[in-house]
């Protein structure tokens, strides 16, 4: 698969540091503006698949191999998985944790620490585990339907 | 701030461009207008208060266009000048009539628009900032209140991509299967 | 009820485009038209009139009743978000079978395909 023009290939070498930032940042943030690990995860898909887009698949084969998208889907589904399981430590599957106890019961104390980044317990851990395992799914997805193609073969007569 | 006419307005431009995007021959001008449809409706998400669809519509529709792209684009497509079968199109008018006008009657007896009950909506709308810390009500909801049902969603979304693979695969086919291509 | 209503005008679009298309890729198109008209109610339930900001919690409303108060309900939103997540998985999925099927078939057309010669 070839790459693009010259232009596109400029824009893009420009402006996908700022793409991947950008999900990375609605990924992290999820808890505390829009966005969340849905739409960052999608974000950080569409800045891989427009590497691809643009500099075609010989330059993006140095950079992420095969495997790659397959290994980091189940990564982060196990990952989300794994914290529904620490859960049991605070008492049931999928506890909130990392929440102080006091806020089970609905207290102020724990208005105090919010509208930070590390607040809100178990909600950052999920939203990391689910952005990789969406970004990873999707690019993998790309990968299958438009990258890996089998070789052109000679007319053969059709069954 | 009122927003029923811009409402009105963008609902009906997401009906003009499905309507183009069902009738028209040539298979790229429908996959753009299926995709100008889904961008009217992130407009109106955003308008009806749901910042968090609105992103999620936009980049979703951005890489299904991508993706139908990728089965259209070069394919040859020889169904244009077949004429079309007047049953079955009939058949699908009338019961499309049909559903509009149960619909119909059933919406004079629903909930007025603007008026939600919020039975669970008001205890998750009160208790997601001190219990859970998060201050995005709709994450505190799916990750925490309801995070069953996003490992569920998650499950799904592997299902249907490993489906994908599947069916995309070069490797594992039957040996009669692995010479069937029309390019 | 007539935004509901327009929705579900948009769902008989998308339904139409199913049952009579004989093009496989305009039985996908209708099948992401019908999961645009279902995303497209579940957001008119949600909404309130008089009070339609975001349910995100600002500064600006520091208790929690002047907040609920004064944005709309989040759970339809909630049950959106998995809906358009999922629906993108399923177009992939869609896309992947129509372009196996060309491949095996060498037309998109249902109706071809039927006639089960393989």
């Amino acid at each position: 698969m070839r790459g693009m023009t010259l232009i596109v290939k400029t824009v893009t070498s420009l402006v996908s540091a700022f793409i991947l930032l950008y999900g990375i940042y609605v990924v992290l943030y999820g808890h505390l503006s829009p966005g969340g690990g849905f739409p960052g995860g999608v974000i950080l898909a569409c800045c891989l698949i427009l590497m691809v887009l643009a500099f075609g698949k010989k330059f993006v084969d140095d950079i992420v191999s095969e495997r790659a998208p397959y290994l980091w889907d189940c990564v982060g589904a196990l990952a989300f998985l794994g914290v529904a399981l620490v859960g049991y430590y605070g008492g049931s599957f999928f506890y909130n944790f990392l929440v102080s106890p006091e806020s089970h019961q609905g207290a102020a104390a724990a208005v105090a620490g919010n509208y930070r980044l590390f607040s809100s317990g178990i909600i950052l851990p999920c939203n990391i585990a689910i952005g990789i395992k969406v970004a990873a799914c999707l690019v993998g997805v790309f990968a299958v339907l438009s990258v890996f193609r089998p070789e052109p073969r000679s007319e053969d007569p059709t069954r | 701030m009122d927003i029923t006419l811009a409402l009105y307005l963008l609902i009906a431009f997401m009906i003009v461009a499905a309507v183009i995007a069902v009738e028209a021959k040539d298979l790229l001008s429908s996959v753009i207008s299926v995709s100008a449809a889904g961008a009217g409706l992130s407009i109106v998400f955003l308008l009806l208060g749901a910042p968090d669809l609105a992103i999620t519509q936009v980049v979703v529709e951005v890489l299904s266009l991508v993706i139908l792209i990728r089965a259209t684009v070069t394919r040859k497509d020889t169904t244009y000048d077949l004429r079309p079968n007047t049953f079955a199109v009939a058949g699908g008018l009338v019961f499309c009539a049909l559903l509009c006008a149960m619909c119909y009657y059933a919406f004079a007896h629903m909930v007025p628009f603007g008026q939600p009950r919020m039975t669970m909506g008001l205890p998750y709308l009160l208790n997601t900032f001190e219990r859970t810390g998060a201050a995005n009500a709709v994450m505190g909801t799916i990750l925490d209140f309801r995070a069953y049902d996003t490992l569920g969603e998650a499950t799904v979304i592997f299902a249907s991509i490993i489906g994908a693979y599947v069916l995309l695969r070069h490797v594992g086919r039957k040996p009669d299967a692995r010479h069937d291509t029309h390019r | 009820m007539i935004p509901f209503f327009l929705s579900i005008v948009l769902l008989a679009v998308g339904v139409y485009a199913i049952a009579c298309k004989r093009n496989l890729i305009k039985v996908v198109i209708g099948v992401m038209i019908a999961d645009y008209a279902v995303n497209l109610f579940l957001i008119l339930m949600g909404y309130r009139t008089g009070a339609g900001g975001a349910p995100i919690r600002t500064a600006a409303a520091d208790t929690a009743e002047k907040f609920a108060a004064a944005s709309v309900d989040p759970l339809p939103q909630a049950l959106i978000l998995t809906s358009i997540v999922i629906g993108l998985g399923m177009t992939a999925l869609m896309a992947a079978l129509a372009i196996r099927l060309h491949e095996k078939y060498g037309t998109f057309d249902v109706a071809e395909m039927k006639k089960l010669q393989g």
